[in-house]
C-alpha cells in the first residue's frame, strides 16, 4: 500500500497560545509530506470536513492527528479504513507543561514561546509521522476450516448447565464427563439451600431436571466414562483427542520436561527416533508435534471439571497425580511452601464417626444418618467449620458454601429425627447477602445450636459417642460435649491445581501455568474478568473457577457458554478477544531470520506459540492476544503486527530530536503501558500537573511487548534515559496480559548488563510501577528520574 | 469490519439499564458476541458505584484499570450505543419484541465539549459534589471527574437561568454549552432488557445509635471518596472535624445490616471492604489502632480469606466479635467513642477513637420506584429474573447483593440470557 500522510495540527485547548505551529510545522513535518495543515478546532465539524476532503480528493490514506490524546474523541477522528496516529500535543504537552519565563523565546516576528515546550510538540509530532509511515491497515486472521461446535470438560451441574446453555444459543455441544454417569456431585445430595426468597426452605435437588433436559437436547451430545488425552490447536481450530476414562493413549501430553528430552533424544537419534515419535503408541505417546488425524475439531472449552473435597494430605502419601520422577520433583519443589495443617485432633481418619461434610451428604442422601461405626442413627452431630489450632481461619478452599452446608447438614439432623441435635462451631458464620435469611431460619430451629468456638479436640468416649472439647465459645469459655457424629466443613479445591484435566498438547506444557500463584485456578484477572483463563478459548465454570453452590454454578455456567460463544463469533469474524477485543491484528514472523531461541514460545502469557524440534515457532494466531510479548522477547526483531511493529516504534524513538551541544537539554524516552501508565499522564495533563518537558512519552500495548532494541536505539541516538512505566507485578499484578511488566523487568536485568558492558549507567534505564490512579505521581516520577539522569550526565554516545 | 458487514451480522437488539460494572459487563459481553446493545445510564458518565472506589478487594487494584479496558472496548466496538443522563421511561410488548422509550435529561453541553474547563473557570457558583457524598464541591460547570466517560463536561440544572450559566456560554470557545437543550424522549426497539441498576449505600442518619450526624462519624463509600486520589482530600484521610492525622479508627460492621430494624439482609461487601479500607489506613499512618467490631468477618472462599490473614497480621489491627451498641461523641475533642459488648468474653467496650466508619450496606435502587414494563421486585427490592418467560433480565446488585467479581461474572451469564430470547424469537 503506498502511503499518503496528512497532518493535522490543533490550536485548540491552548495548543495555539503555548507553541508557535509555524515551527512545528518547519520542525516537526518532513519536508516530503504534502498535506499539512492546522486549525483553530480540528475536532469542529470545519476541521473534521477538512481531514474528510483530503481523505476524498487527495488519497490520504493516513492521518496524523496533533491535538488531545488518544483516549479522547477517538470517535470523532475515527475516518473508517483510515490509519490514525494521534500526537498528543494537549495533555502530553501544554497541559503539562508550565511555560518558564527563562525558557521563552523565538525568532523575532514569530511567537514567543517556552523553548522545551515547543522543542516537545516538534518531537511528538516528528514521531507520529515517523511512527504512522510504518502503520499499515490490519488483515483478519481467517481460515476455511473453523469450527462452531464447543465441548464441555465435566457432566457437573455447571458442565450440564453450560451445554444447556450453548445448546439454547444454538450451538453444538459435546459434554465429556470422566465418570460412568453424569451429574457430578450434585446427583449425590440430598437437598440444595433455598435460591429465591424467603431464602429459608431447603430445595429438592434440580439436578434430575437438569440431566433430563441436557439428554433431550438435540444439540447436545453426552460421553461418559471419557476424558481427555489432548487439546491440539487453537480456538475454532482445537483438535481434541478422547480417550476411556483412566486409560493410557498415544495421544496423551508429556510434561514439558520429558518432551523436552524427548525432542532432544530424536534430534541425537535422528530418524529412527523421529519414526517413533510418528508412530506413538500408549507407552511412548506422540509429541506434540504430530498432528492426530482422527482428533475431533471445536471452537471453544467450557472447562467444568470440578472440585474435590480438600482432606489433609497423609504424611507419606505422595502430592496426587504424580508418579516416580515427577513425583519427587513435585515433593522438592513444593517444600519450600507452608506445609498444610493436618487437623489430627480431629480426628478424621482415626475416628470412624468423624466425617467430611463431602462424605455426609451422601450418607444423607442414602436414606438416614447412621453412624459409619455402628450402623445406628445418629442423633446428636456437631459441624465443625474452623480446624482451630490458634486461628479463625476456616478449612482450607472453604467458602461461603461451606457455612451454607453445615447450615444445610444441621436441618437433616432434625429432618431424620424430632429429637436429633445438632451442634455447629464455627468462628465465622459466612452467608453473606440474602443468605442470611437462611442462617435466621436455622437459628429459629431449638434442636440446632450455634456457636462461635474452637473445637480443641474429639475423641472417642469409650461408650461409642464422641466427646468434643471447645473453647472460646458464646456458651461459656470452655465446653465438652458428646455427639454421635462430627463433620468438618472442609472446603473445595480446583481439580485444576493438581491434575492438568485439559492436557493441552502445547509447548509450555499439559496443565494451567502458574498455579500457585493462583491458588490452583485457572483465572488470569478474576476481579474484572472472571472467566478469562491463562488458555485463549478456555472458560470455566462452576467450582472450577471458585466454590460455589448449586444455584451458584448454574448462573455461573451461562457465562463461561457467553464467552465460549463469543470466542468462537470473534475467531470467524478474525478479531482478538479480551482484553484487545475486536483487534485484527495479529504477529507476523520473518521465519527466515529466526535463531530458535525459543523466548517467544517461553514468555507468551497465553502459551501461543508451539515451536517445532528445531526450535522454530509455530503460531496459532487463534490464540493469541495482541499484547506482543513475542515481538518484545524476540532479539532478532522479526516479530511485529501490522499496526505495531519494531520498526513502528524504533522509527517513532529515532525520531525524538536530541539536542547535542546541551548539557541542560537532556533527553528522556518513557514508554508507557498503555491501559494504566499511558492514562495517569493523560490525568495528570488533565489535573495541570507539571512534569520535566525533557521526556518523550510514547504509549506500549504491554510493557511486555517492549523490544530492547528500542532502548539501544535511543541510547546510541544519544538519548540520556530510558524509563519504562508499567504495572504492578508479582502476587497482586495488574497487567491485563498477567505478565508483560513482570517480563520487561527481567529483560531490563539484562539490560544492566548490556549497559556495564558499554561502560554506561546502568541508572540510565530503569522501570517503574504505577498504577492508573497514581497520576499524582507523575511528576514526582519524571523529576527523580530526570535528576537521576542530570546526575549520571549527558549520554556520551550522542552524536555518534 | 466495515458498517455494511456490521449490519449484515447484527442478530438482535438488546437495552442494558445502568451502566456500572455490572451494566458494562452485560453490554460488552453481547456485543462482543457481535449483538447491538443499547446502554441507558442515569448519571453524566459510566462506570458507577465503582468509579468510586480507591482500590478493589482483595487485590488492592483501582477499579479504573479494568473501567479503562472496558472504556476502550466500547470505543471500539460500533454495535453499541449509549446514553447518559438517561432513564427508561416506558416499556411495552414482549419478549423478542420490545419498544423501549429512554428520557435524555439535558446535559446544557454538547459533543464539542473539549474539557478545556473554560465554562468551569468562568462559573461561580459551587455545587456539592455528589461524587464525594457532598464533601466537597464542584463548580456547576464540571467534569463529573478525571476519568469520567464520556470525558465531557455537565451544566448542573442548578445554575440553568442564572447569570452564570451565559458566563459558561460565552466561557466557551469551541460552541459546546448549549443552554436551549431540552429533555429528549427516544425510542428503541429491543428483544431483551438486563436491569443493572446497581445499589446505593443505606442511609447511615436513619441508624439512631451509630452517630452519623458527628462530624467523624462516616460511612464506608465516604471513606472510599477520602481515600482516592481524586478525591475531596486528594486522598489523604484526615479526621473531617479537623483534618488531623488518624491515630485510631474504629469499623463499625453491619451498621444497618442484618438487623431488622434497618436491613435484614447481609449486604456481602461490608466486611471485605473494612479490612480493604484498614489497608488505606495503615499506608497513611503506620501506627494507627485499628479496630474492627464485627458479627462475623465475612471473608469467604479461598482468596479472601487469604487477605483477611494478611490483615490479621497486622500488630496494631484488633478485630472484635462484637455488635456496636452505640458511637458517643465527646463534644469537646469531637472524639468519637464506640460501645460494644465482646461477644467472647461478655465484657463492655467502649473504645475511643479518632474517626468511625460505619459499614453501611446496599440498598438496591430499584427498592422504592415503580419500574416501568412490570418488572418485579423481592420484598428487599431486588429485581427479580423470570427464566422461563425470559426477555427481562437482572444483574448485579439489582438482582442480589454481590461483589464486584460475581456481578461481572453474574452479567456475562445475563448477557447470555439475553441472547438467548433473541435466538429464541
Amino acid at each position: 500500500m503506498e502511503k499518503k500522510i496528512g497532518v493535522y495540527i490543533c490550536e485548540g485547548c491552548g495548543i495555539g497560545e503555548a507553541i508557535d505551529k509555524d515551527r512545528v510545522v518547519k520542525n516537526g513535518v518532513p519536508k516530503k509530506i504534502e498535506i499539512c495543515r492546522n486549525h483553530p478546532i480540528m475536532c469542529s465539524t470545519e476541521g473534521i470536513e477538512l481531514i474528510k476532503k483530503d481523505i476524498a480528493d487527495e488519497g490520504v490514506n493516513t492521518v496524523v492527528i496533533a491535538a488531545c490524546s488518544q483516549r479522547v474523541l477517538y470517535d470523532v477522528f475515527d475516518f473508517g479504513p483510515v490509519i490514525v496516529k494521534r500526537a498528543n500535543l494537549r495533555e502530553g504537552v501544554v497541559w503539562s507543561h508550565k511555560p518558564q519565563e527563562d525558557r521563552i523565546g523565538g525568532e523575532e516576528g514569530a511567537p514567543q514561546v517556552d523553548q522545551l515546550i515547543q522543542e516537545m510538540a516538534e518531537d511528538y509530532v516528528r514521531m507520529g509521522i515517523a511512527e504512522a509511515e510504518k502503520m499499515l491497515p490490519p488483515e483478519p486472521y481467517l481460515e476455511e476450516t473453523f469450527d462452531k461446535k464447543i465441548v464441555v470438560m465435566g457432566g457437573g451441574v455447571a458442565g450440564l448447565s453450560a451445554a444447556l446453555d450453548t445448546a439454547k444459543a444454538g450451538y453444538e455441544t459435546l459434554v465429556v464427563e470422566k465418570q460412568a454417569k453424569i451429574g457430578g456431585f450434585a446427583t449425590k445430595m440430598r437437598k440444595q439451600t433455598p435460591s429465591s426468597y424467603p431464602y429459608e426452605e431447603l430445595q429438592p435437588p434440580v439436578i434430575d431436571q437438569i440431566i433430563k433436559e441436557a439428554e433431550a437436547h438435540p444439540k447436545i451430545e453426552i460421553r461418559t466414562g471419557t476424558e481427555i488425552a489432548r487439546i491440539a490447536g487453537s480456538p475454532a481450530l482445537f483438535d481434541i483427542t478422547f480417550k476411556a476414562a483412566g486409560t493410557k493413549s498415544a495421544w496423551d501430553v508429556m510434561s514439558a520436561e520429558e518432551e523436552a528430552a524427548l525432542l532432544e533424544k530424536m534430534a541425537e537419534e535422528g530418524e529412527e527416533a523421529a519414526a517413533k515419535g510418528a508412530e506413538p503408541t500408549p507407552d511412548s505417546p506422540a509429541t506434540i508435534l504430530v498432528k492426530n488425524p482422527d482428533a475431533e475439531r471445536f471452537g471453544a472449552v467450557i472447562l467444568a471439571t470440578g472440585w474435590k473435597p480438600w482432606e489433609p494430605r497423609k504424611e507419606d502419601e505422595p502430592a496426587p497425580e504424580a508418579e516416580g520422577e515427577e513425583a519427587k520433583e513435585a515433593e522438592a519443589e513444593e517444600e519450600p511452601k507452608e506445609p498444610e495443617p493436618t487437623f489430627e485432633h480431629l480426628g478424621l481418619g482415626t475416628l470412624p464417626d468423624v466425617v467430611t461434610n463431602v462424605a455426609f451428604e451422601e450418607m444423607a442422601a442414602n436414606g438416614k444418618i447412621l453412624k459409619p461405626s455402628s450402623g445406628k442413627p445418629a442423633a446428636s452431630v456437631a459441624f465443625i467449620q474452623c480446624g482451630g489450632q490458634g486461628t479463625d481461619e476456616d478449612f482450607p478452599y472453604a467458602s461461603a458454601v461451606t457455612s451454607m452446608v453445615a447450615l444445610k447438614q444441621a436441618k437433616y439432623v432434625r429432618e431424620d429425627n424430632p429429637d436429633g441435635k445438632a451442634y455447629i462451631f464455627y468462628q465465622h458464620m459466612r452467608t453473606p447477602g440474602q443468605n442470611e435469611y437462611f442462617y435466621k431460619s436455622v437459628q429459629q430451629d431449638d434442636g440446632i445450636f450455634l456457636t462461635k468456638g474452637e473445637v480443641v479436640s474429639v475423641s472417642g468416649n469409650g461408650d461409642g459417642s464422641l466427646v468434643l472439647e471447645a473453647k472460646d465459645t458464646l456458651l461459656g469459655e470452655n465446653i465438652k460435649l458428646s455427639a454421635d457424629m462430627v463433620v468438618l466443613g472442609t472446603g473445595m479445591v480446583p481439580i485444576t491445581r493438581d491434575e492438568p484435566v485439559l492436557n493441552f498438547a502445547y509447548r509450555q506444557g499439559p496443565a494451567f501455568r502458574d498455579l500457585d500463584l493462583f491458588d490452583g485456578y485457572p483465572d488470569s484477572n478474576f476481579i474484572c474478568f472472571p472467566y478469562e483463563t491463562r488458555r485463549t478459548g478456555i472458560y470455566a465454570a462452576g467450582c472450577a473457577r471458585r466454590a460455589m453452590s448449586i444455584q451458584e454454578s448454574i448462573e455461573d455456567a451461562s457465562g463461561a457458554a457467553l464467552k465460549a460463544i463469543q470466542c468462537i463469533e470473534s475467531v470467524y469474524r478474525g478479531v482478538a478477544v479480551h482484553p484487545r477485543s475486536g483487534d485484527m491484528t495479529f504477529p507476523d514472523f520473518f521465519f527466515q531470520r529466526c535463531t530458535q531461541c525459543k523466548r517467544c514460545t517461553e514468555e507468551c502469557p497465553f502459551g501461543a506459540l508451539d515451536d517445532d524440534e528445531k526450535g522454530t515457532p509455530l503460531p496459532n494466531p487463534t490464540r493469541c492476544r495482541r499484547c506482543g510479548t513475542c515481538m518484545g522477547a524476540c532479539p532478532e526483531r522479526i516479530v511485529g503486527f501490522a499496526d505495531y511493529s519494531i520498526d513502528s516504534i524504533g522509527s517513532a524513538v529515532k525520531a525524538i530530536g536530541v539536542p547535542e551541544d546541551d548539557d541542560e537539554n537532556l533527553r528522556v524516552l518513557v514508554l508507557a503501558c498503555e491501559n494504566d501508565a499511558y492514562p495517569a499522564f493523560d490525568m495528570a495533563g488533565l489535573n495541570r500537573l507539571s512534569y520535566s518537558p525533557l521526556v518523550r512519552i510514547i504509549p506500549v500495548r504491554c510493557l511486555g511487548s517492549v523490544n530492547v532494541v528500542w532502548i539501544k536505539d535511543a541510547l546510541s541516538k544519544g538519548i540520556d534515559g530510558i524509563l519504562t512505566i508499567g504495572c504492578k507485578f508479582g502476587d497482586d499484578y495488574q497487567c491485563h496480559f498477567a505478565k508483560g511488566s513482570e517480563l520487561l523487568d527481567v529483560r531490563m536485568d539484562k539490560i544492566g548488563e548490556a549497559l556495564k558492558s558499554l561502560a554506561l549507567e546502568k541508572e540510565r534505564v530503569q522501570q517503574v510501577q504505577v498504577a492508573i490512579d497514581e497520576y499524582e505521581k507523575i511528576p514526582g516520577i519524571i523529576g527523580e528520574f530526570v535528576e537521576t539522569i542530570q546526575g549520571v550526565g549527558p549520554n556520551p554516545f550522542k552524536g555518534f | 469490519m466495515t458498517e455494511e458487514q456490521r449490519a449484515e451480522e447484527t442478530k438482535g437488539s438488546i437495552l442494558v439499564v445502568g451502566g456500572g460494572i455490572s451494566g458494562l459487563t452485560a453490554t460488552l459481553e453481547a456485543a462482543e458476541v457481535g449483538y447491538e446493545v443499547f446502554l441507558v445510564e442515569k448519571n453524566p458518565s459510566l462506570g458507577g458505584r465503582v468509579a468510586q472506589l480507591k482500590h478493589y478487594f482483595p487485590k488492592l487494584c483501582p477499579p479504573t484499570c479494568g473501567l479503562e479496558i472496558n472504556f476502550r472496548r466500547i470505543k471500539d466496538n460500533p454495535g453499541i450505543t449509549f446514553y447518559t443522563m438517561a432513564e427508561v421511561e416506558n416499556i411495552t410488548g414482549s419478549p423478542g419484541n420490545y419498544d423501549v422509550t429512554i428520557k435524555v435529561t439535558p446535559r446544557y453541553v454538547n459533543e464539542k465539549c473539549t474539557c478545556c474547563d473554560d465554562c468551569a473557570k468562568a462559573c461561580i457558583t459551587k455545587i456539592p459534589n455528589e461524587f464525594n457524598f457532598d464533601m466537597s464541591t464542584t463548580k456547576g460547570a464540571y467534569l463529573p471527574h478525571e476519568m469520567a466517560f464520556p470525558m465531557r463536561y455537565v451544566i448542573s440544572p442548578k445554575i440553568i437561568g442564572t447569570e452564570d450559566a451565559n458566563k459558561c456560554v460565552e466561557a466557551c470557545k469551541y460552541g459546546a454549552v448549549d443552554l436551549n437543550m431540552q429533555p429528549e424522549t427516544i425510542t428503541v426497539k429491543v428483544g431483551a432488557i438486563i436491569w443493572a441498576t446497581g445499589w446505593k449505600p443505606y442511609d447511615a442518619s436513619k441508624i439512631d445509635n451509630l452517630g452519623f450526624e458527628y462530624p467523624n462519624v462516616i460511612t464506608n463509600m465516604m471513606m472510599e471518596r477520602l481515600a482516592a486520589p481524586n478525591g475531596p482530600t486528594n486522598g489523604r484521610i484526615g479526621r473531617p472535624s479537623d483534618n488531623k492525622d488518624i491515630s485510631s479508627i474504629a469499623f463499625v460492621q453491619c451498621a444497618g445490616s442484618r438487623d431488622e430494624n434497618h436491613l435484614p439482609y447481609c449486604s456481602y461487601i461490608c466486611c471485605m471492604a473494612s479490612l480493604k479500607q484498614a489497608t488505606y489506613v495503615r499506608e497513611q499512618f503506620p501506627d494507627a489502632k485499628i479496630y474492627v467490631f464485627y458479627i462475623d468477618v465475612r471473608a469467604p472462599g479461598q482468596r479472601y480469606e487469604k487477605f483477611y490473614k494478611t490483615i490479621k497480621e497486622d500488630e496494631n489491627c484488633f478485630l472484635i466479635k462484637g455488635k456496636v451498641a452505640e458511637v458517643q461523641e465527646d463534644p469537646s475533642t469531637r472524639n468519637i467513642t464506640v460501645v460494644a459488648e465482646n461477644a467472647v468474653t461478655g465484657e463492655k467496650v467502649q473504645q475511643t477513637v479518632d474517626v468511625a466508619v460505619l459499614a453501611t450496606g446496599m440498598v438496591p435502587n430499584t427498592a422504592d420506584t415503580k419500574l416501568p414494563g412490570g418488572v418485579k421486585c423481592d420484598p428487599d427490592g431486588f429485581v427479580i429474573s423470570d427464566l422461563a418467560a425470559g426477555g427481562i433480565f437482572a444483574t448485579g446488585c439489582a438482582a442480589k447483593p454481590l461483589d464486584v467479581t460475581s456481578s461481572n461474572q453474574h452479567a456475562t451469564g445475563m448477557a447470555l440470557k439475553a441472547i438467548q430470547t433473541l435466538v429464541k424469537s
